[in-house]
């Protein structure tokens, strides 16, 4: 039996890498909620969100404050690329197979990954934590950055005020209207249209978002948009799709399971989260929060 | 008067004509065709006649290259029991995966098959002493030849070729006979009512037929074949990795199916032919093909959905009212 202070330390990674996926899988979950499309070209927003942060830091300096512009930045940009997307391209696919619908977001996943390649080259790239966070603490034994903790913080905060948006707010009822029943929804004068566009752009910026909050801590790689969309599409199967809640709890299921299964069976931790997907879309194909498509 | 013609037959004598080219090349590029046209036409039984979007179908496909793989190289075993081993071991994993995929429907059984795909990618990638982990299995011998010599004193047509063009004949002939399998597969009243199920299964399953059965049984059929592709292709390319079960590979074949034709039996084969060889040219010009081949995908979504063979479909009922008019 490992001491408790290295079960301690290893669940506390698989905290913080659930919350990046939680911030990253919410976007997908999101679209996929309200437009009933799974975006694979998610992970490619998130790799641009990274390569963005990266290329806003070159362009703003390290100094105080910067990266978090940078940040911010480079996730609006992604969500004004995944507008676009959806005004120009995608929403002529709405009444399409579903077939024709997945192969399109596919189709982005080509294309992005060799625009990035073409800006980025093959080099990785990173950045640097930003001033103020770059120290770390102990904590039962453990050393734990500061900006582990920053995002430990952050991603619970965006998901209560997500939630909030969603129950509370007008917008946030339309959309939940929209994922229910959309003819009607438009029916009632409601601008679905535009609704849609709001609801792609709002996923494309968590995406984004994540991808520039994870520079710090991974290097930015060609390749991290399709491992990332893999993690993301398990992290929203376990918990249901377009399922809010559970997507959060997929995201801690998944951290835990990728720790704990390098610290038992490091050679087979990859396999036993796909066993995970596997086993709740054969037990319970609507996730464990999700409801059952009509 | 077109329709009189054998085409198939016509397709496979020149087939076995490329070798006599005398290019290294062409046969290189013909033998990747041939066996993607396979594998492509394998997920057409499910995707295009069944209606069955699989985003995992990599899957069958590196389990029949892993299996001819080792056991050619590791057990010594002989190609001519290697690769009817390749379609038994498949077709039992896709009878254990596909009996719980056609449980579900949609987006979730795309899911789990593409969950499924991922634990087989992950099994190769990280099982060192069987599959070779993330460093595949390189040197995959080619099958024996050696009595073709023997026999060629009596034939001489036969003999002074290369083994990998020794290995491309195999290739086609055995190609041939699948391609003969699956169309009797498709013209059979099973395969009637396996696009039954495809236009309404509600409808199917009033008439009395039990829709997952059949589901199940054309997952298994589709994944026995890609098997076959996938031990073909071990040996063509002269090594087993991980990635030929990666989720991307599922991705690639799909997109091969649509461009060729989803339902239309040689479409997928076509599209083999069209991408392999757009391929080739292109990846001479510039290191940019999934960018080129994901606009042609966009393209073929927006403007040709039908792909090539629904598109010339169209264009010879049009040419056909046309001179009917006339």
């Amino acid at each position: 039996m490992p001491d408790p202070s290295f079960i301690f330390a290893q669940s506390l990674s698989g905290l913080t890498a659930a919350m990046y996926l939680f911030l990253i899988a919410s976007g997908l979950s999101l679209i996929f909620g309200v437009l009933r499309v799974l975006n694979f070209a998610h992970g490619s927003f998130y790799m641009l969100g990274a390569y963005g942060a990266y290329q806003l830091v070159q362009w703003l300096g390290t100094g105080h404050g910067r990266f978090w512009w940078a940040t911010l930045g480079a996730a609006l940009g992604v969500a004004i690329l995944g507008g676009l997307v959806e005004r120009l391209l995608f929403r002529y696919l709405y009444g399409k197979e579903e077939l024709y619908q997945l192969l399109f977001t596919y189709a982005l996943v080509l294309i992005l990954s060799d625009v990035a390649k073409i800006f980025w080259g093959t080099q990785q790239k990173s950045v640097s934590r930003p001033p103020g966070l770059t120290g770390s603490f102990s904590l039962f034994g453990t050393t734990v950055p500061y900006y582990n903790l920053f995002i430990l913080l952050l991603s619970p905060a965006i998901a209560l005020g997500f939630w909030f948006v969603l129950r509370r707010t007008r917008a946030g009822r339309f959309i939940r209207a929209a994922a229910l029943d959309r003819e009607t929804l438009g029916a009632l004068g409601v601008n679905v249209d535009r609704l849609y566009l709001g609801v792609f752009m709002l996923g494309s910026f968590l995406g984004g978002l994540g991808g520039a909050l994870v520079t710090p801590v991974k290097s930015i790689v060609p390749g991290m948009d399709t491992e990332m969309i893999v993690e993301a599409f398990i992290v929203v199967v376990i918990g249901g799709l377009g399922s809010f809640w559970g997507t959060f709890l997929g995201a801690l299921i998944y951290g835990q399971v990728l720790s704990f299964g390098i610290l038992f069976v490091p050679r087979f931790s990859i396999f036993s989260v796909f066993a995970l997907m596997a086993a709740v879309l054969i037990i319970r194909p609507w996730g464990l929060l999700g409801k059952p498509l009509k | 008067m077109l329709r009189r013609v054998p085409w198939p037959l016509l397709v496979f004598a020149a087939a076995l004509f490329v070798p006599a080219l005398g290019s290294r090349f062409y046969t290189f590029v013909a033998n990747d065709i041939v066996i993607w046209a396979l594998f492509a036409t394998s997920l057409n039984l499910l995707v295009g006649y069944t209606g069955l979007v699989s985003f995992g179908h990599a899957a069958y496909f590196g389990i029949g290259a892993y299996t001819t793989g080792i056991l050619m190289k590791k057990a010594g075993l002989a190609f001519l029991l290697a690769f009817p081993a390749a379609g038994l071991v498949t077709a039992t994993f896709a009878l254990v995966f596909g009996f719980f995929c056609v449980r579900l429907t949609r987006i979730y059984f795309a899911m789990l098959t593409l969950a499924f795909a991922q634990i087989v990618w992950a099994i190769c990638f990280k099982w060192n002493e069987v599959t070779g982990g993330e460093q595949g299995m390189p040197e995959i011998p080619y099958p024996d030849f050696d009595w073709v010599e023997r026999v060629s004193g009596i034939l001489p047509f036969l003999g002074g070729y290369r083994t990998s063009e020794y290995f491309y004949f195999v290739t086609v002939v055995l190609v041939a006979a699948c391609f003969w399998i699956l169309r009797r597969i498709v013209g059979s009243p099973f395969g009637r009512m396996l696009t039954t199920i495809r236009e309404n299964p509600e409808r199917a399953e009033f008439i009395g037929v039990n829709v997952r059965r059949y589901e199940l049984a054309a997952f298994v059929l589709a994944g026995t074949f890609a098997g076959l592709a996938g031990g073909l292709f071990g040996i063509f390319n002269r090594g087993v990795f991980p990635d030929f079960a990666y989720w991307t590979k599922s991705a690639e074949v799909l997109i091969m199916t649509l461009l060729g034709g989803m339902g239309t039996f040689f479409g997928p084969g076509v599209g083999a032919v069209a991408l392999i060889l757009l391929n080739q040219q292109i990846v001479s010009y510039t290191e940019y093909w999934p960018l080129i081949l994901g606009t042609i995908l966009v393209v073929l979504l927006f403007a040709f959905p039908g792909g090539i063979a629904g598109t010339a479909q169209g264009f010879a009922r049009w040419i056909g009212r046309r001179l009917g008019r006339a």
